[in-house]
């Protein structure tokens, strides 16, 4: 019983982290109809932000956090309006090259960078080797601190896109961008901001994420688990992409433990396969008919 | 000062020279309507004046002001709103949501205090939903408030459009073919609603129809296109017994 709720936990809280990076996919590919290949990488630039702010500048450890979700907003930003409103109306071919090519950008430019390089680094964080007994089971606080602060965000941006003015904003962007023009609605600035939204989100999950795993130039890959996460809850949806989060943290974290190795790393995938083979437009998918 | 003013429009697709040298004035209070037949360049002009494309030469004023090369959002802002030919709603949302997106140019709340919801914000918020409930009612939406716009009939999405472009509070109402898609019925409806929305709302429509009965009953003044070019301009007697225009509409007699 206490290894079931072990492994449930230790789920629950990467499962967040997938949660986290697909939501990141989803807010920006909603809005924009880009799938944005570089999600991963904006989540590793938060950990290495993070880690130069507390770390390296020796910042406390909240004020280093949040300086760096900033940093990451004005990032994704930056990317969007430089990089992304160029292509803008190309194929859709064209915009996910570069997105990719974003990503690539980002890791050669860490592993350059003085301080940062290829090595792995550690955020120290409050709750560092800290442990919690739940019913037998021993719960790392650093894992914990992962599933209550996404929580905890997720209720933000609940409230941000129910109640604030920029938030449905975005939501109306997201369903009809000629409609949304003449409503008065900025649409390109909307744009830039999802992608900031989208990027310091990343960035959070890369922070939450480096106690666990510790911050380097290819942690980024964890974002080819955060696809499946996205995908199972259906591309396009909010809830189901934290849900979608959940259900692959969870698989993986049992995968591991019951079955023979080497099913730990491909659990995601088949669930994957089996959603799609089941229910193709995800748990969460907006039913599309093309109406003629 | 004229209302609104467009001067010697023109715009060329590559070779297609699609508008020639379109001038008109709108006056305030007037419903303006602008016919012709098929390609005849009408909806090239309307997407002109909503500044969807940039015109190659000329120029248009709303106001004393020149909106040429704005941006579509601001646009209605300055009190500019339309409708589409072939619907542009927020189809994942209820009919309340769509007419209350009419609202944002008019919400000034911060994001600090929506996400606090704090007293100025509802106080605002209860000015928005009237205003949205004054429009529900003029329009008779009141079945269709709480339904989503993707499972509602073509001919009710339309007066949704329509009414989400009234929340907008606006001076000058665009209508790019307001009856396209309606039966006989639901065109005498919207008849209706555009000789309301000038007498009792005062608000100015400038719109393409091709629909000659609605065009008649509801215009003060048209003008007739013909490939891209004016042909007449009038009341729409004048400009339905001007002899180029029906040739323009039957052909030349033999």
């Amino acid at each position: 019983m206490a290894q079931f709720l072990q492994l449930t936990f230790s789920g629950i809280a990467i499962g967040c982290v997938y949660a986290l990076v697909a939501l990141g996919f989803v807010l920006i590919y909603k809005a924009t109809e880009t799938v944005n290949f570089a999600q991963g990488d904006l989540m590793m630039l938060g950990g290495f932000f993070a880690y130069t702010a507390t770390t390296l500048i020796g910042l406390p450890y909240w004020v280093g956090i949040i300086l760096a979700l900033i940093a990451m907003a004005l990032f994704g930003m930056l990317t969007e309006r430089i990089v992304l409103r160029p292509v803008l109306g190309q194929a859709q071919f064209t915009v996910v090259m570069v997105t990719i090519g974003v990503g690539y950008v980002a890791r050669g430019v860490v592993t350059m960078m003085p301080g940062w390089g290829t090595d792995t680094f550690k955020i120290v964080t409050p709750f560092a080797e800290q442990v919690v007994h739940i019913g037998g089971a021993a719960l790392a606080l650093d894992q914990l601190m992962i599933i209550v602060d996404t929580a905890v965000l997720c209720l933000i941006l609940f409230l941000f896109f129910r109640y604030s003015r920029i938030g449905i904003a975005m939501q109306a962007t997201s369903q009809n961008q000629l409609a949304a023009y003449y409503m008065g609605i900025p649409v390109r600035r909307i744009n830039t901001l999802i992608w900031g939204l989208s990027a310091a989100v990343a960035a959070f999950a890369g922070i939450l994420l480096a106690p666990i795993t510790f911050v380097h130039a290819n942690m980024g890959f964890i974002g080819l688990k955060a696809f499946p996460a996205a995908v199972v809850g259906g591309f396009g949806s909010i809830p189901g992409a934290i849900v979608g989060g959940l259900i692959i943290g969870l698989v993986e974290s049992f995968a591991g433990f019951y079955l023979p190795e080497g099913f730990k790393d491909i659990a995601a995938y088949i669930v994957v396969l089996l959603v799609l083979m089941f229910k193709p437009s995800g748990l969460f998918g907006e039913k599309l008919r093309k109406k003629v | 000062m004229s209302f609104f003013k467009a001067e010697n429009l023109s715009i060329q697709f590559g070779g297609v020279k699609a508008v020639t040298n379109v001038s008109f004035e709108v006056q305030q209070g007037e419903v303006f309507t602008i016919i012709g037949p098929n390609g005849a360049g009408k909806t090239t002009i309307f997407n002109l004046i909503s500044l969807i494309y940039p015109p190659t030469s000329g120029r248009i004023t709303f106001e004393g002001r020149e909106i040429t090369g704005m941006t579509p959002h601001r646009v209605a802002n300055l009190g500019i709103a339309r409708t589409f030919q072939n619907i542009e709603l927020f189809e994942h949302a209820s009919v309340l949501q769509n007419l209350l997106i009419g609202r944002h140019n008019h919400t000034a709340t911060r994001l600090w205090q929506e996400l606090l919801f704090m007293p100025s914000v509802r106080r605002a918020e209860i000015e928005h939903r009237e205003a949205v409930e004054k429009v529900i009612d003029f329009l008779d939406l009141q079945h269709h408030r709480d339904s989503m716009v993707a499972g509602l009939p073509y001919g009710v999405r339309k007066v949704v459009e329509l009414g989400r472009a009234l929340c907008i509070g606006p001076k000058l109402l665009l209508l790019d073919e307001p009856s396209s898609g309606l039966n006989p019925e639901e065109t005498d409806d919207m008849a209706f609603w555009i000789e309301d929305i000038k007498k009792d709302l005062g608000v100015t429509v400038l719109m393409v129809e091709h629909d000659m009965s609605l065009v008649s009953r509801v215009s003060d003044r048209v003008l007739a296109l013909a490939q891209g070019e004016m042909l007449s301009i009038g009341t729409s007697r004048e400009v339905q017994s001007d002899p180029k225009v029906i040739e323009a509409y039957l052909g030349k007699p033999e």
